[in-house]
């Protein structure tokens, strides 16, 4: 009898895990296999190079490294600009306020909103020349500010990462007000009879208890942000001249410019491993901060 | 309960077989009729090929579906998915560069069409304009190992070149019939440019591949066709003093305001659109922009020039010639028909049909007659035409980036053309090194 129902629930995950087997584990096995071999991705015959592609990744691609460097530049503002900005969005909206709802609404806007219209947007608003910036900047009487915004490899890449965040921000938004909620108000009331001041309040009591939604937005927003590249291409059009490469990028150039297709699953795999390299220290974080 | 169970599960798996099955099924067409699929991405030429497909039907009542797969890039990897799935319609164009036109005939999945190509005293083959087949055709000895011969049919074909605003010409006080014809003159327009506080050139040079081609005009006319292919072949150093010169020219650009600020980061559409809304003087694009620029302002005064000359040691080259091919699947179930098919399609008054309707240039000579006068202007330098296509060789993807790149950082003014020429060459040096391991 026992056999029988084991047998029944294995029966009823089957076709999931058939799905899962045939869609994500083969693939992830497949590139594997393609990133071991020199192929163009047409002839049938396909050069066996065992780790080279790795190897060349290491030690003679320096564009790859250099994208790996602009993805996190762009990752540590989004971690720190960008979610700053969507925990005090949220503080302010679990607030008893008017219009709360409208602003959860606006707030949640952007995210929703395709990259590509976001980068097409934002580009109009930094133009060099018949952008809205510089216009307002003219008006403003700063004419010194107005700059090539987008085609300075100086600012560039912190344009990018600016509207990346403006983008980004309403999940962080949304994640941390639901974390809020969780907490109960009992505990702000019985610090206020206790006589504590606002700010003890939120150290003492709303930080510690966001710590878990914090590590899940944060670990959210690397994985977000590092595999980002559609908003680039519409922003700044690609990598100018590299300063806004990222590795979804130089993985795509592997692939459709130079026809190098297991070299491409072989940055692919190194990128996904990097990934879940950070993805296994934000865990290993996550449950030493919940023990404290 | 046991009942129940076993009715769950055989609803589970007989929905799960009708998924796969459906998915698996092939398209039901009718048997006594013959289907030709045909993949494109050509958008803007959809309802001419789809007219033309119901005039053949008619005629002949082979059906012909024209399935469109944009972009572009989608539908590069949906051909190149298909090639290693076996999955290839019977009619299919080929994106990309002539590697891997190599690639899919290296591995069995175009047909050569020489033999036709050539009966009846090359009937067909002599309706085109040469240069047009020659993008199709690998030459005796050619560095890809193919078989000589004929593989692509051409559709229509284009030359890319400079176009200038007439209106834009009389207001900088310049006359609009005479384009500027040397470097000097054309970098003296951007004095004149940024007085009157308009802009230069445009053009999608943020895309790479129209900055190549630009550079490599100019590398035709400074240092001739021989001196580029023996530098492709490792035998000249990008660090010559004709590359540097041909890399300077970007810095003297940027410098003498002809270009438009931002041109690095601008994808050709943007570029059309500014040019259409007369926001720049000049532009540099392909022949298709005539259907572009008519969609977008009808009333649009322009002329076509070929980039001014910097030396007269060679001639002014353009990249042209290579427009839009059709490739037969070799396996195809109606090869034949298919055959039968392109050749009506590239007749005389089908191809006249696809370029009014389309405005691109036919691939077929004898249907320029009835082409607008500005496309008609494109035509006229034809001859100056030259095409990686049609070189026997291709440089390193590597190198093509970084010389693209190159040229990034020099009109952004973060590196020199001489820093960026030893760049390249060292990036040559690696992959020559790496294809002789």
């Amino acid at each position: 009898m026992r056999i029988k129902s084991t047998l029944e629930n294995y029966l009823f995950v089957l076709p999931a895990v058939t799905i899962f087997l045939v869609f994500y584990i083969l693939p992830f096995f497949s590139v594997f296999q393609l990133s071991l071999y020199e192929w163009d991705g047409v002839l049938p015959n396909k050069v066996f190079v065992g780790l080279a592609n790795f190897k060349e990744i290491i030690s003679q691609d320096p564009d790859w490294w250099r994208s790996m460097l602009n993805a996190s530049w762009v990752t540590l503002i989004a971690l720190t600009f960008q979610n700053a900005l969507a925990f005090l969005l949220a503080c302010a909206c679990d607030r008893e306020m008017r219009l709360k709802n409208f602003y959860r609404v606006i707030f949640f806007i952007p995210p929703v909103l395709s990259e590509v219209v976001v980068g097409l947007v934002w580009q109009r608003i930094l133009d060099g020349n018949y952008g809205l910036l510089n216009a307002w900047l003219m008006k403003l009487g700063f004419p010194q500010l107005v700059h090539s915004w987008l085609s300075d490899p100086r600012t560039a890449l912190n344009c990018v990462a600016l509207v990346h965040s403006w983008k980004g921000f309403g999940w962080g938004f949304l994640i941390f007000l639901a974390g809020l909620q969780t907490i109960p108000r009992e505990l702000y009331e019985a610090a206020r009879v206790d006589g504590a001041s606002a700010w003890n309040m939120f150290r003492r009591i709303t930080i510690p208890l966001m710590i878990p939604v914090t590590i899940l937005v944060v670990i959210l927003t690397i994985l977000g942000t590092m595999q980002s590249f559609v908003l680039i291409i519409s922003l700044v059009g690609g990598e100018l001249a590299g300063h806004t490469s990222v590795p979804v990028l130089r993985i795509l150039a592997s692939m459709r410019g130079s026809s190098r297709f297991g070299y491409a699953c072989a940055q692919g795999i190194s990128f996904g491993l990097i990934l879940v390299v950070i993805s296994f220290i934000q865990y290993r974080f996550s449950k030493r901060a919940r023990q404290v | 309960m046991l009942k129940s169970k076993i009715l769950i599960l055989s609803m589970v798996y007989g929905l799960w077989s009708m998924v796969c099955l459906v998915g698996c099924t092939p398209r039901q067409t009718n048997k006594s009729q013959t289907t030709i699929t045909v993949w494109h991405w050509m958008t803007d030429r959809e309802p001419a090929f789809l007219e033309l497909a119901k005039r053949y039907e008619a005629k002949t009542g082979v059906k012909v579906n024209f399935d469109l797969y944009a972009p572009s890039d989608a539908y590069t990897q949906k051909v190149r998915a298909a090639a290693q799935g076996s999955n290839l319609p019977d009619l299919f164009g080929i994106l990309g560069e002539k590697r891997d036109f190599a690639s899919f005939i290296k591995a069995g999945h175009i047909a050569d069409l020489t033999e036709q190509m050539n009966e009846g005293n090359g009937r067909w083959k002599n309706m085109f304009f040469g240069k047009a087949l020659d993008v199709n055709a690998f030459a005796e000895g050619n560095s890809y190992g193919i078989k000589p011969g004929i593989y692509g049919v051409p559709i229509d074909i284009m030359t890319i070149q400079m176009v200038y605003n007439q209106d834009l010409f009389k207001q900088l006080g310049l006359n609009p019939e005479q384009p500027p014809q040397t470097w000097e003159e054309f970098l003296n327009i951007g004095k004149k440019i940024k007085d009157a506080g308009i802009h230069g050139m445009v053009s999608g040079w943020g895309e790479l591949w129209m900055m190549d081609c630009f550079a490599n005009n100019y590398a035709f006319n400074i240092m001739g066709k021989d001196k580029v292919i023996a530098t492709i072949k490792g035998k000249v150093a990008y660090t010559d003093p004709d590359w540097i010169k041909v890399l300077s020219l970007f810095k003297q650009m940027q410098e003498a305001g002809v270009l438009y600020n931002g041109v690095v980061i601008m994808v050709n559409k943007t570029a059309e659109q500014l040019f259409a809304n007369e926001k720049a003087v000049f532009a540099f694009n392909g022949s298709w922009c005539v259907n572009v620029y008519k969609g977008m302002n009808p009333d649009l005064k322009y002329a076509a020039m070929l980039p001014p000359k910097v030396s007269n040691k060679y001639p002014m080259v353009i990249w042209g010639g290579a427009g839009s091919s059709f490739m037969v699947n070799n396996k195809s179930a109606h090869k034949e028909e298919v055959i039968k098919f392109l050749n009506w399609f590239t007749e005389k008054e089908q191809q006249a049909y696809l370029a009014e309707a389309t405005k691109n240039l036919p691939a077929n000579k004898e249907s320029l007659a009835n082409i607008p006068s500005i496309l008609a202007q494109f035509a006229d330098d034809m001859e100056a035409t030259t095409h990686p296509s049609t070189w026997g060789v291709s440089e390193f993807p590597a190198v093509i980036e970084a010389f693209d790149k190159g040229i990034q950082s020099i009109i952004i003014g973060e590196k020199t053309p001489e820093e960026v020429a030893r760049k390249v060459q060292k990036i040559k040096e690696r992959e020559l090194a790496k294809k002789h391991q």
